[in-house]
């Protein structure tokens, strides 16, 4: 492309050329000061003086050796220095990890260093123009390629025989299925999990609550009375199959089941006085004495809440800043989930514990393909 | 043996004599009162055994309340209400002392102006001021007290149960407190300009009274929802998170991403644009001309 330039008129060093262009094109004007050049290059010490040339080679070799020094450093840090319960600190912090940053840092730093020093004392320096070239192509190019391209579809007829066309586009269509059905079983679809899977609570639909099952303090797994709560509290809570142990003294549930009943079934218990609580409908007779149980996980992407603000009873999720007002049904204020948090009906068993009257009468968590969107029940 | 058998058989033979005598009823009735009074004195709360002492303490705090508090919080702690329902100062009937310790011994109030949050001062009142306002505001109503040492002490557990408290705490701090007081306790943004306090150095008095009394918009976790035990055990593993070393590098506040990201942004993108100018900038040049070429 390059030797496209010269016919166009231009010198290499940016002078036009005063020949037949003038007179074509009247709107290109005239260059009102000449095109002066480069201006005479300047010379570093480093290019004239041998001495400072040598100095300047020196000092980058020492850069690179240090570099190497770190690396070395690293490797005897690595294997000399105690991580661990009985770690080394250097000013209150891991000597392994302070001494590991920072030996493998100023090994990579100091070669970056090296190289810009190499290239800004010793490599050449000299100015160079380089041209721009136009982005289109010469029209002798452009028809030859066209040309092919018709001759193609000349020769192979596709358009002759829309037949042939049509059933390639088909048989290209039908290769999806092969697609759909793999990607398919990648995972279990919801209803596949409900159905194998024999633990309480399995699948997207339903969580290990039921009726008569205790609200009990997680990480403790205690049962509540309504009397233990005063106004203003906030209890969280898991329900207590979660904690239960059979007649042998094994847990019900373990692995698995045990993380996915813990991780649907998180609840949040909250006492307010019951004149500031205006419960949905048909949820008149779901909170116990003010208090009430809302579940955990957030409906946007699923993050457990529990940031409260116990005077305007808002129920923020600290990732996205959805705010629920727990007063209201935990109806959205705020933010980007788009359904209220579900809520566990209350009462109180024979011995005055808490416990749920049913399960979440709606999915928890945040939306699926499957979910019935209209079973909310606020409204 | 069977001389100090004989010595108080004649002990109980001769007071046995005197039984009947008038002035024995009254001896008796006295000696009941007192070790009556002795027993009641030494296991009642100790308030109730200077119950005078008590009452004097209460009058200096009305005295006291009605001098700085009263104006927010009303002449009897009745709260002080403004024409749209909100209010100046809540009532205190019914918070306790444990309130009163908290707000006025960590210096949020009395308070600079109103607003979003009350920030922590140096306190305005002496413990004497303090305790004299407390036991006032505890007399108003039932509330909870100030908590002793041995609430939130783990002295006297072994080396073991002392590893399972700080534990415990642990798992019940990360369930219940770090939402808004952050995984390190060095707290957080809360709506609107307010923000969790920062616990790393709050002495574990108040993080007990805090949990008692839910102070501004913090949830009480009241003796029913965390047991004393369990308040015990969340002081001890924030005590225990102070001593820890920072293991991993700095902890630029132990605050996470916003500090963290706030750094690289300054710090590391500063530094790589300082590395930019260096690449592009001019180098030293010599006024010599190299050997045998003409300038």
């Amino acid at each position: 492309m390059s030797d496209h330039l010269p016919e166009k008129g231009h010198s290499l060093n940016g002078h036009p050329a005063e020949d037949e262009h003038h007179g074509l094109d009247p709107l290109e004007p005239d260059e009102p000061i000449q095109n002066p050049g480069l201006p005479a290059h300047v010379w570093r010490p480093t290019d004239v003086d041998p001495a400072s040339e040598k100095r300047a080679e020196r000092q980058i070799a020492a850069i690179f050796g240090l570099s190497s020094i770190c690396a070395v450093l690293f490797v005897v840090a690595y294997f000399t220095l105690q991580t661990g319960d009985t770690h080394d600190t250097v000013l209150d912090l891991g000597a392994s990890t302070v001494a590991l940053g920072s030996s493998l840092g100023f090994a990579l730093l100091l070669i970056g260093i090296g190289i810009i020093q190499w290239a800004r004392k010793l490599m050449g320096d000299h100015e160079i123009v380089e041209m721009r070239h136009p982005a289109r192509s010469s029209d002798d190019d452009r028809e030859a390629t066209l040309g092919i391209l018709s001759q193609g579809a000349e020769e192979s007829g596709v358009f002759r025989r829309p037949l042939v066309l049509f059933s390639l586009g088909g048989a290209m269509t039908f290769l999806l299925a092969p697609a759909v059905v793999l990607f398919r079983d990648l995972g279990p679809t919801p209803s596949q999990v409900e159905d194998d899977q024999d633990y309480p609570g399995a699948g997207l639909e339903h969580t290990v609550w039921d009726k008569g099952v205790r609200v009990v303090r997680d990480v403790v797994g205690t049962p509540i009375r309504p009397s233990d709560l005063e106004i203003g509290d906030l209890v969280n809570a898991e329900p207590e199959t979660v904690f239960a142990l059979d007649d042998e003294g094994e847990p019900i549930l373990e692995g698995v089941p045990l993380q996915i009943a813990k991780s649907k079934g998180a609840v949040v218990l909250t006492r307010m006085d019951p004149k500031d609580n205006t419960p949905g409908k048909g949820r008149e007779d779901w909170a116990v004495d003010g208090i009430l149980c809302y579940s955990k996980i957030c409906t946007h992407v699923g993050c457990p809440i529990s940031l409260n603000e116990r005077k305007t009873q808002h129920l923020l999720c600290p990732c996205h800043q959805s705010t629920f007002d727990l007063a209201d049904s935990a109806k959205v204020i705020f933010g980007p989930a788009a359904r209220p948090l579900p809520q566990l009906p209350l009462m109180v068993d024979d011995e005055g514990y808490l416990v749920a009257q049913s399960d979440f009468k709606e999915p928890v968590g945040p939306s699926f393909w499957e979910r019935d969107n209209n079973g909310s029940t606020t409204e | 043996m069977r001389h100090l058998n004989r010595s108080a058989n004649s002990l109980a033979g001769r007071l046995s004599r005197h039984r009947r005598r008038p002035v024995a009823g009254a001896l008796l009735l006295l000696l009941g009162l007192v070790l009556t009074g002795t027993l009641y004195s030494a296991f009642s709360p100790a308030s109730a055994g200077s119950a005078e002492n008590n009452e004097e303490l209460v009058a200096e705090g009305r005295q006291l309340f009605l001098v700085g508090c009263s104006f927010c919080h009303g002449q009897n702690g009745e709260g002080v209400g403004t024409a749209n329902g909100n209010h100046y100062g809540p009532a205190l009937v019914g918070v306790g002392a444990a309130a009163v310790d908290f707000q006025v011994g960590t210096g949020r109030m009395p308070m600079v102006q109103p607003g979003q949050q009350n920030p922590t001062k140096p306190e305005s009142y002496t413990q004497d001021e303090i305790d004299a306002l407390a036991a006032y505001v505890a007399s108003l109503a039932p509330g909870p007290a100030v908590p002793e040492e041995g609430d939130f002490s783990l002295a006297g557990l072994t080396e073991e149960e002392r590893t399972e408290a700080v534990a415990r705490g642990g798992l019940i701090f990360r369930t219940n407190c770090t939402a808004c007081h952050n995984f390190a306790g060095k707290g957080g943004a809360m709506p609107r300009g307010g923000y969790a306090a920062n616990l790393s150095d709050t002495e574990a008095r108040y993080i007990y009274e805090a949990m008692l009394t839910g102070p501004g918009n913090m949830d009480n976790f009241s003796d029913g929802n965390l047991s004393p035990e369990e308040k015990r055990d969340v002081i001890a593993y924030l005590y225990t998170l102070r001593d820890q070393p920072a293991y991993g590098g700095f902890t630029l506040g132990g605050l996470g991403p916003v500090s963290e990201g706030l750094f690289a942004w300054v710090a590391g993108i500063g530094v790589m644009v300082g590395f930019a100018i260096w690449i592009a900038a001019h180098t030293t040049r010599s006024t010599k001309q190299k050997d045998g070429t003409a300038a």
